[in-house]
């Protein structure tokens, strides 16, 4: 079993791909319930909650004893008969929102969620506009634009006779 | 002694730095061609004298001199050979030792075959160069000493951590570091652009094989990462959306970035504005990458407050580079004159597409990574933004990427025909047709979106086959001239062919690995038998082994498929006795692209030991397609015209600006 103390110098190692990690393995054959179906919902759920002690791991994931208890809380709560939905409520209940490894969308996450949408279309709006403010080849006096220069075309023979088979596109 | 000679070698070559990062930039300013070259000389002799620091810090290592603190704590004179020298990186200070080393190699790359750089640019470039390596000479020297000496020298080291003491540990970190690093040169070319205030196209051209080196090592270390990951930590994942790992992924979309813009400015002379930020950009997320992994703010907000040297002072550097660059940039960047028109619907608009999600995809796995951390510092409450979060908001972005990958080099530049285009890649759509349809069928009843992700993925591979086979004019004219074509072709093109087809590869290979995996999870005693995806495996009993700095437990599994045996597996647990670890060594069984994995846990009173049995189907084209990808990268770049074009720059760019 590796200490937190150990842990924490492998996250630490170089700007290496190391992964607060452990010999071990997460979910224990004694856990697992007896009906697979129930026993894949917990399995789904895991992977959606964070062992509040390792480093950015899912209980799943983890063999932190911590990591243990609340897997095996959560096939309590799905033992009783709860929806995944209610598993989630009681353990955010419990333990914050800090156990959730998708954070929901609330007033403290709204930047979190908005800026991938909003990096994208404000990038997508940001590049029409710009091609409407630029003259658009295709519009403005299309031939002299997109036919080459005598220029050009002298120096596209240099560098396709440079090369020893054409190539057209590039 | 040699501890003493290596701490002195690097107070030498931050004097160099010094000479370097002041003296070029007076001579540029006084046209002095003299003081100008002052650069190629101190460049050269830094390397040699941050090479001589670090084979110090290694001899130490390999000669276990334990009156060394870094020696001492992280090697053991039992320790194998390899992992003497692999320990050196597998370290704080040592990894900073390398991190300058390989800044101080690049350096030095460019002063040596930088010859055909115009005198104020090689000297403009140096210089920044120099202006990076004295920030990190400084942070080593004053925080970060890998030399100190013990007072009271132990008989013993304290051994490296287990889990690094592994051969992926050994050459992952360098190949990060070179891709890490090696953006460095992009960086100072972009800020000496600005400082020099001009840019042509024939810049883009010497940008082009540094960026693209630098990339083909982040490739390859990320992958190599992964697959470390995936054997080594002992439950078959290979990626985990870790903020040490994204502090790798996001150079990587900034660099891939970087390379499909830079090519539009080579090709086009446009989109020089954007191209010198992505620059800027990629090296800052460089410097971002080492701070998060270096500060320790990751581990906990609350442990970098209590012992901040180190992360004060990268912070310092990070705001220092990544400030100042920016506001060169805002004050400058206007200076730079746009060329090169084109229309949305061309070869630069594809490009421009692949950069706007590139760059969206990026910003993503920044605010994931860093969200949490400013959320705890401005408002003291701890969210979590892990795997669920990044697999929710990277897939929407890059399938639109995905399907337009192959539209992209089948578009004329300046002005494309989409129609032409998706005519041409027709029998590419068929084959992701008929390859959904045959996925389908074949897991009848079960997910329902991998099929699809498995026919965007042929469509990628096929699309850049169709690009190919309609250069070479395949089935239009007779074969053997088009396989003299095919010869013929530029290697940059077989380069694009190849690392778009890496692209689909590894998709392949993450669909049905995350979707038909299989596993095997039980408590198994001798002669019990597990039956995992149509494999049966007989664990045959456990023998203790004594390695050379550990003790091992072997299982023994007989692997068979329907009644034929095929192979035997061999999973063990390690106990290092002087830390008091144990590392488990996962066992593999290769079969084509798939693998069965098995992994030990712990023994239960019964003699029973738990055990986990993964089949993971064509797992391993996850990591060939990024080695397609680096292969590719590595075609493009011994293309004769990334070297023959470059040294006549002037006129070639005068020629485009004239034209437009």
């Amino acid at each position: 079993m590796m200490r937190p103390s150990q842990r924490l110098a492998v996250g630490l190692l170089a700007a290496i791909l190391v992964i607060g990690a452990a010999p071990a393995f997460a979910v224990q054959p004694d856990e697992i319930m007896a009906d697979p179906v129930k026993e894949a919902r917990a399995r789904e759920l895991s992977k959606e909650l964070r062992c509040m002690v390792c480093q950015n791991q899912s209980i799943d994931d983890s063999e932190a004893p911590l990591a243990r208890d609340l897997r095996l809380l959560v096939r309590e709560r799905i033992a009783a008969g709860d929806s995944d939905g209610q598993v989630i409520d009681f353990l955010v209940a419990r333990y914050g929102e800090f156990v959730l490894l998708k954070p929901r969308f609330n007033p403290h996450t709204l930047l979190l969620w908005l800026v991938p949408p909003l990096a994208l279309f404000g990038g997508g709006f940001a590049l029409w506009r710009y091609s409407r403010r630029r003259p658009n080849p295709t519009k403005v006096g299309a031939d002299s634009d997109l036919s080459l220069t005598a220029e050009e075309e002298a120096r596209l023979e240099r560098l396709l006779s440079a090369e020893s088979t054409p190539d057209r596109r590039t | 002694m040699i501890a003493e000679s290596g701490h002195y070698a690097l107070v030498l070559a931050l004097g160099l730095a010094l000479i370097q990062s002041t003296v070029p930039l007076l001579g540029a300013r006084w046209r002095d061609a003299a003081l100008m070259n002052v650069a190629r000389s101190t460049a050269l002799a830094q390397l040699l004298f941050v090479a001589a620091s670090f084979v110090a810090l290694v001899t130490l290592h390999v000669t276990s001199d334990f009156s060394v603190v870094n020696v001492y704590e992280n090697s053991h004179s039992l320790k194998p050979l390899i992992y003497k020298i692999t320990g050196v990186w597998g370290n704080h200070e040592g990894s900073m030792l390398l991190w300058v080393s390989i800044l101080a190699l690049f350096g030095g790359l460019v002063a040596a075959f930088g010859n055909n750089l115009p005198l104020s640019l090689r000297a403009h470039v140096l210089a920044v160069q120099a202006w990076i390596a004295s920030a990190f000479y400084l942070f080593i020297l004053i925080t970060s000493n890998p030399f100190l000496r013990i007072a009271n020298p132990p008989i013993e080291g304290r051994d490296l951590n287990p889990v690094l003491q592994d051969i992926g540990l050994a050459v992952h970190p360098p190949m990060l570091y070179l891709g890490y690093v090696g953006f460095s040169i992009s960086f100072s070319f972009a800020v000496a652009a600005l400082l020099e205030g001009r840019i042509d196209a024939a810049w883009a051209r010497w940008v082009r094989p540094w960026t693209l080196m630098a990339w083909i090592f982040l490739t390859l270390g990320i992958a190599m990462g992964s697959y470390w990951a995936y054997y080594e930590l002992g439950w078959g994942g290979w990626w985990f959306w870790d903020p040490v790992e994204n502090a790798s992924l996001m150079p990587w979309l900034a660099g891939t970035a970087l390379l499909h813009s830079a090519l539009v400015m080579e090709k086009r002379n446009a989109l020089k504005v954007w191209t010198i930020l992505l620059s800027i950009l990629t090296f800052s997320l460089s410097l971002l990458g080492t701070f998060l992994v270096r500060s320790g703010v990751l581990t906990s907000v609350h442990a970098f407050a209590t012992d901040p040297t180190r992360g004060v002072f990268i912070l310092l550097i990070l705001c220092v580079f990544i400030g100042g660059s920016l506001t060169l940039y805002a004050w400058r960047a206007s200076a730079l004159k746009q060329g090169g028109l084109f229309a949305p619907i061309s070869r630069e608009g594809a490009l421009v597409l692949n950069n706007l999600f590139l760059t969206t995809a990026c910003a993503t796995v920044f605010i994931g990574t860093l969200y949490p951390l400013a959320l705890e510092v401005l408002t003291g409450e701890k969210i979590s933004v892990g795997a669920p979060f990044f697999n929710l908001t990277f897939a929407p972005l890059f399938v639109p990427l995905l399907i337009a990958v192959p539209f992209g080099p089948l578009l004329a530049w300046k002005r494309g025909d989409l129609l032409g285009a998706a005519q041409r890649l027709m029998a590419a759509g068929i084959a992701a047709f008929a390859a959904i349809a045959v996925a389908w069928a074949w897991t009848y009843g079960g997910a329902t979106l991998a099929p699809i992700a498995i026919g965007l993925a042929v469509f990628v591979i096929a699309g850049a086959l169709c690009d190919l086979a309609e250069r070479v004019g395949l089935f239009r004219i007779p074969l053997s001239i088009s396989l003299r074509r095919a010869r013929g072709l530029p290697r940059a093109t077989w380069g694009t062919m190849f690392a778009h087809a890496g692209l689909g590869v590894a998709l392949i290979g993450i669909v049905c690995e995350t979707t038909w995996n299989s596993e095997y999870i039980g408590a198994m005693k001798p002669d019990d038998v597990a039956s995992v995806a149509g494999y049966q495996l007989r664990l045959d009993g456990m023998t203790p082994r004594q390695g050379p700095n550990y003790r091992e437990m072997v299982a023994q599994f007989t692997v068979s498929l329907d009644g034929r045996r095929i192979s035997v597996m061999t999973p063990s647990k390690r106990n290092f006795t002087t830390r008091g670890a144990s590392t488990t060594e996962a066992a593999l069984l290769t079969r084509g692209a798939s693998q069965l994995y098995i992994s030990l846990g712990d023994t239960a009173a019964d003699g029973a030991i738990a055990v986990r049995i993964y089949h993971k189907p064509l797992v391993l084209l996850i990591w060939w397609g990024p080695v397609l990808m680096a292969f590719g990268g590595l075609l493009s770049l011994s293309d004769r015209r990334l070297r023959v074009g470059a040294p006549k720059p002037a006129q070639a760019a005068r020629a485009l600006q004239a034209a437009e």
